[in-house]
């Protein structure tokens, strides 16, 4: 037990950050029937923000403008990059966010110079602590409760509000809830405005984890995250928050199971398992979609005629 | 009106080109094939800042009694092997008489073929694979290969670090660090080593580094990129990883002293060039890197030198000595001449061997201070 408790403690802290991109993704594919592809990027802008600013700012500023510069950047590529397209063919919508997510990476190239950027030290949250044994960061424990608190406040929101309930009557049909006198187009700039600002969380606790931040930072966590909200059913939240917590543990064992094994005397030799951890993710992903497309928790939906 | 604003346009364009043909001196142009961006961006910079200061203190060469203005031609091979021959082919097509490049040896493997073809001679500042120059006329190089740095590093943590298990991280499909970890491998003895990759895009090396001390090792060895190499110290850090972490040239880069710095790691690195060598021409590249801003913030916001740096510079003169040699500027007559070119460089002597790598025989090993945040001297090593 006393060799796998790392590799669990650090899978469940990957998963915390995987959830809080994932529900970005679950929520505005659950609105707006949208893979946001952008999405990633704009979690990778959130830390670049971040190194711009605390470099000039004490961190107590620098962190709530960092989140509400994020959301203000969701809540802008919503309207200028989406919202026209509200009556266009869903593979349009598609296609402009897959630019949006190209221009952020090369807007970031441009301003970086293509240079890793270290992330800023945030005191007492990076400190080192000692737990059952093995030493890590005071991040890696706060994260997955952080990302409950986040989680069980967000189901509130959505079902005991009446924003929230606009949401849930938006997800389960978008033009009978707009003549039912839903305003659209404030729903959809919520749900955007909640999913950017726990992918700014989210970026706040990784790269805090994995302190530094290139042009491609987002690429892998926001596929990842993706992976994981399909996993879970796409347009459920505990599932995409289930899903991600999976993967990341997942994820972490398999890099290890190589020590895991050897350690316990069942294998002699390396056998190169540890290379297969992304590999895994995505066969995850082929598996679920050809055996069972709605995820975990996805709602069955029949097409209509 | 229109007519005569368009007629005068078209004349200020006119004009402005005669300026640019007639410059003083004719061109000859060196390509710099080095990556900007990606993981190698960092590197790739530093290395390319050498030769822009020998261009600053070299600027014109004179190429059979003419006197040339030399143009630093760039690309950016994006630090991917995909990439790389785009890159290669770009330079080949502004017309440069020599290339420079890279750093990283991935990407060289990748442009070999291009270059080939197009008969450009390539003159490699830091790629240390032997595969960069074996089986390619073209491709000549200036640095030691790692087959030599893989046999010091061994050498080094059997006898210095007196380490009996060591723990190999490469990335996987990285030529260089791949390369690098089986050299290591082959001359500390396969039984005694864990060897495992990480895929590309990776940002979690926690798992790595759990694994090292489960398995018992007593030396972390891997010489991956500094991008990588910086966020495997700070989880070494905070993991409390309990062993000397070594590593080949890439690491030798104020990238690794500042993530380093404060912590109580012990980190080795073999290198090509040890700062305080040649005193001189550290203060006068430390001016001319104070004095420019860019520069100053492509070498990491300080001017803590790199050896790749001084390689870099190193190497434009290597490719200047081949084209007065050449007496012209067509890179068939540059690659004719260039296995017999030779030159006192600040980092050593520089000849190749038939096949075209450096003459070299010994490395530097230099230990971070993380208290200073600066390299401290070992040892200068060879083998026997």
């Amino acid at each position: 037990m006393q060799t796998v408790l790392p590799y669990i403690i650090s899978g469940i802290s990957v998963g915390g950050q995987y959830a809080l991109i994932a529900i970005g993704y679950t929520m505005v594919y659950g609105i707006l029937r949208l893979i946001n592809f952008a999405h990633g990027d704009v979690f990778m802008v959130a830390g670049l923000i971040m190194v711009y600013l605390a470099a000039s700012l004490p961190l107590y500023v620098a962190i709530p403008l960092v989140i509400l510069l994020t959301v203000l950047l969701g809540f802008t590529i919503e309207r200028v990059a989406y919202k026209p397209l509200r009556t266009a063919p869903r593979m349009s919508v598609m296609i402009s966010a897959i630019g949006v997510s190209y221009l952020l990476q090369n807007l970031a190239l441009y301003i970086t110079g293509g240079l890793n950027k270290n992330y800023p030290q945030i005191p007492w949250i990076s400190d080192r602590i000692s737990i059952l044994g093995m030493e890590t960061t005071r991040v890696t424990v706060i994260t997955p409760f952080l990302t409950i608190l986040l989680v069980v406040l967000l189901v509130l929101l959505i079902n005991h509000t009446k924003i929230g309930m606009a949401m849930r009557a938006v997800s389960l049909d978008f033009e009978v809830s707009q003549l039912m006198g839903v305003q659209i187009n404030t729903v959809i700039s919520v749900t955007f405005v909640i999913g950017t600002f726990l992918a700014a969380v989210g970026s706040i606790l990784f790269f805090t984890n994995y302190p530094g931040v290139v042009p491609t930072s987002g690429a892998m966590p926001g596929l990842k995250a993706f992976v994981a909200a399909v996993f879970g059913g796409i347009g459920s939240i505990p599932g995409a928050v289930i899903g991600a917590f999976i993967i990341g543990i997942a994820e972490s064992i398999i890099k290890g199971l190589d020590t895991i094994l050897i350690v316990n005397g069942a294998i002699t030799e390396q056998i190169g398992l540890a290379t297969f951890s992304d590999a895994f993710t995505f066969v995850l992903l082929i598996i679920i979609l050809v055996f069972k497309p709605t995820g975990l928790f996805g709602e069955k939906t029949a097409d209509k005629v | 009106m229109k007519k005569l604003v368009s007629i005068a346009l078209a004349l200020i364009l006119v004009f402005a080109l005669c300026s640019i043909g007639y410059a003083d001196n004719p061109v000859v142009k060196i390509g710099v094939f080095e990556p900007q961006s990606g993981d190698n961006g960092a590197g790739g910079k530093q290395e390319v800042l050498g030769m822009q200061y020998a261009n600053y203190l070299t600027p014109t060469v004179e190429i059979d009694g003419v006197e040339y203005d030399v143009e630093l031609v760039y690309a950016d091979n994006a630090s991917s092997n995909d990439k790389a021959p785009t890159a290669a082919q770009t330079l080949i097509s502004s017309g440069v008489s020599v290339v420079l490049g890279s750093y990283g040896s991935g990407v060289s493997i990748a442009a070999s073929d291009t270059f080939d073809a197009a008969g450009v001679p390539a003159i490699g500042v830091t790629c240390t694979n032997p595969q960069v120059t074996a089986g390619c006329d073209v491709y000549f190089r200036i640095c030691f290969l790692d087959p030599f740095q893989g046999t010091v590093l061994a050498n080094f943590a059997k006898s210095e670090l007196g380490a009996t298990k060591a723990y190999c991280l490469a990335k996987q499909g990285d030529d260089y660090s791949g390369g690098l970890c089986n050299y290591f491998i082959e001359a500390f003895g396969a039984d005694n080593c864990v060897y495992e990759q990480f895929p590309d895009g990776t940002s979690d090396y926690s798992t790595y580094i759990t694994n090292a001390q489960n398995q018992g090792c007593d030396v972390f060895f891997s010489p991956v990129s500094t991008e990588a190499a910086a966020q495997i110290i700070a989880k070494a850090n905070t993991q409390a990883l309990g062993m000397p972490i070594l590593a080949g040239d890439t690491w030798d880069s104020n990238v690794i002293l500042a993530a380093a710095k404060g912590t109580d790691l012990q980190i080795c690195v073999t290198t090509f060039y040890q700062e305080g060598a040649d005193a001189e021409f550290d203060a006068g590249i430390k001016e001319w890197i104070n004095s420019d801003a860019t520069a100053l913030a492509n070498n990491g916001g300080n001017d803590e030198l790199a050896a790749v740096t001084v390689m870099g510079f190193d190497a434009y003169y290597m490719a200047l000595e081949a084209l007065k040699a050449a007496g012209s500027t067509d890179p068939a007559d540059v690659l004719e001449v260039l296995p017999g070119v030779t030159y006192e460089g600040v980092t050593g002597a520089i000849a190749f061997d038939e096949i075209g790598d450096a003459l070299r025989d010994s490395a530097f090993v230099k230990s971070c201070n993380t208290e200073t945040g600066v390299w401290d001297f070992v040892s200068v090593a060879t083998v026997g």
